[in-house]
């Protein structure tokens, strides 16, 4: 190790007395830091995005009524488990490995650490320099701290289902859904952009993932809920909606805050470096767009209820906020940060426009899903054609085909799902709420204002 | 037996007006209901909708017949605001009352 720290050092010290002029362009760092600054960006944005799974959950507590307070919570931790279990045993090499331009990587169990990494950590003292160079040869990032970014994605596609379809599925068979989502359909639509699959080929830009993990977790909760119907008393006989309130607003604003934390690493990680000056520039404007696009959401959002509903609506605020972030997604790498505010307003509208549009069409979302990540992950994909790099197009063409495919997919899992185990808990379960049919406990068990 | 339903934030003011005119205990209770106000109408994101209950705050005080009059005057001095939902009081017979730590009973136990 200290054969390739030295030059770093004795470089370092001789800028700093002046001895090399630092108007050389790009004085790169050597490999090894870069190697380790990468993986370091890695893991630190992937535990950031880990903490969006909490995220969710709180949103998804608060916006329940509390009689579904416990089964929600249980979903929450058991999906964002069942999805690191599945991109470890089949989902990652479907996505990544082996997909050469084509629609599917490979089928390989077990995803574990590169050969040249083992090599180091395992070789004896007088081997140790040679191991090292033949890595950095190779790798500018460790495979598992790349392996573990990825991982956290897929497990916020999944989050994504389990807000829309709340109050009234069976958890069981919700997450036998969840292992077949997460261990095969979002790796294989993933292979296609980021595997450098076809649509790559095509020149289809997605950045962190409005298409490929918010769409993608949208259109899964769009098949769930078509297929498992609207809660009880949801829709009237004439059209008229019912709204059903959830019990916590202090909970889903804290957990639309973890969210919008959380962001920061799920955009920002996506420069996928940071060992070089350009990559720390690019993650700094990547962080301020990612910022700007959630604000301008929740002030959209705040003026277009006040107009429209003639009161400001807190929860459709905390949805304008995600509609922002979703759709600065696609395309938070835009040096122009004026376009963010343009995207994430924008995001902010539509959520305002779509929530109560879904519910005319009888679509029962709890939270808001459908319109904020699926909506609005389609407007952020096209909006990188028409901002950003990406031809409008290709961005057209990637939206439709991955859209199609996981509708269609994800219908056929719900439908077989629904006639062999049954998806739905029954109406008396169903209106004593999820906790005491599902779990026999409730989140607030004590005499009182609880469940 | 007084009976006073009230407006929530009128607790307060009712509390401080029988504490002035001696009463020492009274029982306070979170109810909801309709009356000449009846419900009004929310939006909740984007669905409009009726709340036909609205809050108030219950109140249960024992009193001496003697004092009904005055107990009664003292609510509905304090929880007028003299718009519509400010409640109503009912008053009714109490035929016994024991305090439960010693025992007594009757006028005694209030």
């Amino acid at each position: 190790m200290k054969k390739f720290i030295k030059p770093t050092f004795v470089a370092v010290t001789l800028a700093a007395m002046g001895v090399i002029a630092i108007g050389k362009a790009q004085a790169a760092v050597d490999t090894e830091t870069a190697f380790v600054l990468n993986s370091f960006s890695f893991l630190v944005h992937g535990v950031l995005v880990m903490l969006m799974a909490a995220g969710f959950a709180m949103l998804e507590s608060g916006l329940v009524r509390s009689k579904n307070t416990a089964t929600i919570c249980l979903k929450n931790i058991a999906l964002y488990s069942i999805a690191g279990l599945m991109y470890y045993i089949i989902g990652y090499s479907l996505m990544y490995t082996d997909v050469n331009k084509g629609w599917i990587g490979a089928f390989e169990f077990l995803y574990n650490p590169a050969t040249a990494e083992l090599a180091l950590l395992n070789a004896a003292d007088a081997g140790k320099a040679a191991a090292n160079e033949a890595l950095l040869k190779d790798s500018t990032y460790s495979s598992m701290s790349d392996w573990f970014f990825q991982m956290v994605f897929v497990a916020t596609a999944a989050s994504i289902v389990s807000g829309t379809l709340a109050e009234r599925i069976k958890t069981w068979p919700f997450m036998i859904f969840v292992v077949i989502l997460t261990g095969v359909i979002y790796p294989i639509q993933g292979s296609w952009v980021w595997g450098a699959g076809w649509l790559s080929e095509m020149g289809f830009s997605d950045f962190a993932g409005s298409t490929l993990v918010h769409s993608t977790g949208g259109w899964a909760a769009l098949a769930g809920a078509i297929v498992l119907g609207a809660r009880k008393g949801k829709f009237g006989p004439n059209g008229q909606v019912n709204p059903m309130p959830g019990a916590n607003l202090p909970l889903a604003t804290l957990g639309t805050f973890i969210l919008w934390f959380g962001w920061f690493g799920f955009n920002g990680g996506s420069q996928l470096a940071l060992g070089s000056a350009a990559d720390a520039s690019a993650i700094a404007i990547v962080y301020v767009n990612t910022n700007l696009a959630a604000a301008a959401g929740v002030v959209v959002a705040m003026i277009m209820t006040q107009l429209m509903f003639k009161k400001m609506d807190l929860t459709l605020c905390l949805n304008g906020a995600i509609g922002g972030l979703v759709a600065i997604t696609a395309g938070p790498d835009l040096q122009q940060h004026a376009y963010a505010i343009v995207i994430g307003g924008i995001g902010g509208a539509l959520v305002v426009i779509a929530v109560p549009l879904i519910d005319k069409l009888k679509i029962d979302d709890v939270v808001g899903a459908i319109s904020a990540h699926l909506v609005c992950g389609i407007w952020g994909t096209l909006a990188v054609g028409i901002f950003g790099s990406g031809q409008i197009v290709t961005q057209f063409i990637g939206i439709v085909s991955i859209g199609a495919f996981v509708f269609i997919t994800s219908l056929i899992v719900w439908s077989i799902l629904k006639v062999t185990v049954g998806i739905r808990v029954d109406e008396e379960a169903e209106m004593d709420g999820l906790d005491t049919s599902e779990l026999g406990m409730e989140a607030y068990p004590e005499f009182g204002r609880g469940s | 037996m007084i009976t006073a339903v009230i407006k929530p934030f009128k607790l307060d003011d009712v509390r401080e007006a029988l504490t002035e005119v001696g009463i020492e205990g009274m029982t306070v209770t979170e109810v909801k209901g309709f009356g000449r106000q009846k419900g009004h109408a929310e939006v909740y994101r984007g669905a409009e909708y009726t709340i036909s209950f609205l809050p108030k705050v219950k109140i249960d005080i024992a009193v001496d017949d003697a004092a009904v009059e005055k107990v009664v005057e003292a609510i509905q001095q304090s929880a007028n605001t003299g718009k519509i939902g400010d409640g109503k009081i009912f008053v009714q017979e109490l035929t016994g009352a024991v305090r439960i730590r010693t025992g007594e009973s009757g006028n005694e136990a209030l």
